[in-house]
């Protein structure tokens, strides 16, 4: 079987994590913000299962299994909230949505 | 019995306690109800105590309770306790029992007004902090008391405190009294320093002791006890916030301003003898500051046309007699004298109230005129006061004990001829000021109508009130007319006789002269006020009545002397280092506050972006450390 090294492994799911952060910050659109930040879950993910691998133990598989439930939970109420933000405003645009700043 | 005296204070700070907690949600009169039933379960208690103590007489002259120890520190020791003796007795008596009658005056008199609890909860807390005063056995708890009163002065003469005036004078009222009682803690201090205790028994027993007759430390410390009176007491130079407390409602300036705390610093005096009569040069100079003060303050009395000041100028000039009988040595005519001024003068200012009230807050008396005969209840019981304050011979309370304080500043070892004509003619601007007031107010055509009939909670306390202002004074008769004086044997288990001098039976001459003077001040009174009211017109508009109705100017002085130096000082060290420091500190932090809220800016990315730069910054650091 192939293996690949733990080290490429680790550079792949870094070079996920970065792109999802760099998507995050990026992108105002709040649906695509939610998408970033699925990838960057997922990296994470993919750290576990490397190193569960690495050391022979099945930790790691029972953490991606938390990630995933997290990230299920995390989307149908991120959803939600988007949508009420939709009808509420009429744009995803984040930027738009700023009534916490100070009134300074 | 007596052991249960802790409780005669503590019943009304319990009132306080219920009113200013839970006054606010109480409908109608039950505040006054609580306020009022505090107070009288204090006077039940303090006639029960009284009993005991008479009977306990003349084996046991004072019952002291230790309630707790407040505070200990190195050899500082002091107790909450409280001492019970005859001088103290009669002073609860008359806070008790006064009190009562003019809180339930108030019932009627505060009926409606928004903040009717809160009145009747600083009501209860001057009581309590009165009581303390007069009962403390120690001279912390005694100065405790001292400015608890204060406090509650300062409150109630503020109580309408809508009006921009009211607050000013109850703010000068605290100040006043304040130069005073810096004084008095000065002297407090001197007392611990020398004695090691603030128990005033203590005290008292060592100082003859310790300290030689004249003694540099004597005079200095009883001139500082002395400041404190003064403060308290309105007495020359600190006389001039008495007559602005009047801005406070009726009831608080019967109880407060006439009957009780401004008579503190004569039980004070009385208290501390021992260390006067040590002091004999600040002694005399307690004789001459009351005859100044009743001078001045009668002349000033006679100028007035709030009928409210005119009162309260009559009553810096009585107290002006108690400190002269203080200062010859008189000691249980001044207890005497405050006894029944707390009477009348109490009954004048609950009067003058239900003519304010009635006449829709009409306080000048040459606008009044007639009121005879629309309230003859009011008017009887005024009539009864003014005269025992003019001191009428024979049928009035105020003569007994103001004749005794004029025949001591003659006869008596400190008095002399001097204090006696100052105290005489007091005695005449005492009957012409007190009739005057009585015949404009009075007689004479009607200016204002009555809006309202007084009811009886307003009533009854007058009519009690009148009754023991005539016979009040019944409890000690002239030495000359044999020898019924069961008051001043009483005040003897604890203040001594005053030693006299002069020839016994020259008094009844002293009376008969006394008495043809207050006769002769009311019927000028009636002459010029009544019959040729022209006499007087050209005086009433003189230059010289002008300076007697603004108190002789002390305002002005006053102003000129401190307000101004200290305003224009004040000016100057606005601009000084330390003012800069204050205001660059907190501008710097007015401007970190504008550039930290600009981070707080609701989008939410930048925060994203921050968040993340932290997380940069922090692995960074683990990972190169």
């Amino acid at each position: 079987m192939l293996t690949v090294p733990l080290k490429i492994l680790l550079l792949f799911a870094g070079t996920l994590f970065l792109l999802g952060l760099a998507g995050l910050l990026v992108r105002r659109n709040i649906i695509f913000m939610l998408m970033s930040i699925e990838i960057m879950l997922n990296s994470a993910g993919l750290v576990f299962i490397a190193a569960g691998r690495h050391w022979g133990q099945p930790d790691g598989q029972v953490m991606f299994i938390f990630i995933l439930a997290v990230a299920a939970v995390e989307v149908s109420i991120g959803l939600a909230l988007i949508l009420q933000v939709y009808h509420h405003y009429k744009t995803l645009d984040v930027d738009a949505i700023s009534k916490l700043r100070d009134h300074n | 019995m007596t052991t249960y005296i802790g409780l005669i204070p503590a019943i009304p700070f319990l009132g306080f306690l219920i009113l200013g907690l839970y006054g606010q949600k109480m409908h109608g009169k039950i505040a006054g109800y609580i306020g009022t039933g505090a107070v009288g379960i204090s006077a039940f208690l303090t006639f029960m105590v009284a009993a005991r103590y008479l009977n306990g007489l003349p084996e046991i002259k004072s019952y002291t309770v230790t309630l707790w120890q407040w505070i200990s520190a190195g050899n500082l020791n002091v107790n909450i306790s409280f001492s019970l003796d005859a001088l103290s007795l009669i002073f609860i008596f008359v806070i008790t029992f006064v009190g009562f009658l003019i809180h339930m005056y108030s019932i009627e008199f505060m009926a409606g007004d928004e903040r009717f609890s809160k009145f009747f909860a600083y009501m209860n807390l001057f009581v309590g902090s009165m009581l303390v005063l007069v009962l403390a056995n120690n001279m912390l708890v005694l100065y405790m008391g001292w400015e608890g009163v204060g406090l509650c002065s300062y409150l109630l003469i503020g109580f309408w405190y809508k009006e921009p005036e009211n607050g000013y004078a109850a703010r000068k009222a605290f100040i006043f009294t304040r130069v005073g009682d810096t004084a008095m803690i000065l002297g407090i201090f001197l007392l611990f320093l020398n004695f090691g205790t603030l128990n005033i028994h203590q005290i008292m027993q060592q100082a003859p002791e310790k300290w030689m007759t004249g003694s540099a430390i004597a005079t200095v410390t009883a001139a500082l006890l002395l400041g404190g009176a003064l403060g308290k007491s309105a007495q020359l130079p600190l006389q001039s916030w008495l007559p602005d407390a009047m801005a406070g409602p009726s009831p608080v300036s019967a109880l407060i301003h006439a009957a009780t705390m401004v008579t503190a610093g004569v039980y004070l005096i009385a208290r501390t003898h021992i260390l006067f009569a040590l002091a004999p040069v600040v002694q005399t100079a307690v004789a001459v500051i009351g005859a100044a003060t009743l001078l001045i303050a009668g002349f000033s009395a006679l100028a007035q046309h709030d009928i409210k000041r005119i009162l309260a100028y009559s009553t810096i000039s009585q107290i002006g007699y108690m400190f002269l009988a203080l200062g010859v040595g008189a000691w249980s005519a001044a207890v005497f004298h405050f006894m029944i001024h707390a009477f009348f003068k109490a009954l004048l200012f609950l009067g003058a109230g239900a003519i304010i009230l009635a006449l829709d807050e009409e306080h000048d008396i040459f606008k009044m005129g007639g009121l005879r005969k629309k309230m003859p209840v009011i008017f009887i019981t005024y009539l009864v006061a003014s005269a025992s304050l003019a001191a009428l011979p024979l049928v009035t309370a105020g003569f007994y004990s103001k004749d005794q304080i004029l025949w001591y500043s003659f006869s008596s070892q400190s008095g002399g001829l001097w204090l006696w004509i100052a105290g005489i003619f007091g005695a005449f601007l005492t009957a012409l000021y007190s009739f005057r007031m009585v015949f404009i107010t009075f007689y004479g055509e009607a200016k204002t109508e009555p809006s309202m009939k007084v009811g009886k909670l307003i009533l009854i306390p007058l009519v009690v009130l009148a009754v023991l202002s005539v016979l009040g004074g019944l409890v000690e008769l002239p030495q000359a007319w044999g020898n019924f004086r069961p008051f001043s044997n009483l005040l003897h288990n604890v203040l001594p006789a005053t030693t006299i001098h002069k020839k016994e039976g020259l008094e009844v001459v002293f009376e008969l002269i006394s008495a043809t003077i207050v006769l002769i001040g009311v019927y000028l009174a009636y002459l010029f006020y009544i019959k040729k009211p022209w006499l007087v017109k050209s005086y009433e508009h003189s230059r010289l009545n002008e300076f007697f109705y603004r108190g002789w100017d002390f305002d002005k002085v006053y102003d000129v002397l401190l307000v101004k130096p200290i305003v224009w000082l004040a000016e100057i060290d606005e601009k000084d280092f330390f003012n800069w420091f204050n205001t660059g500190v907190s501008k710097v932090a007015l401007f970190g506050n504008r550039v930290l809220s600009l981070t707080q800016n609701g989008k939410l990315r930048w925060y994203l972006m921050s968040f993340a730069i932290g997380i940069a910054l922090i692995l960074t650091y683990m990972i190169y450390r």
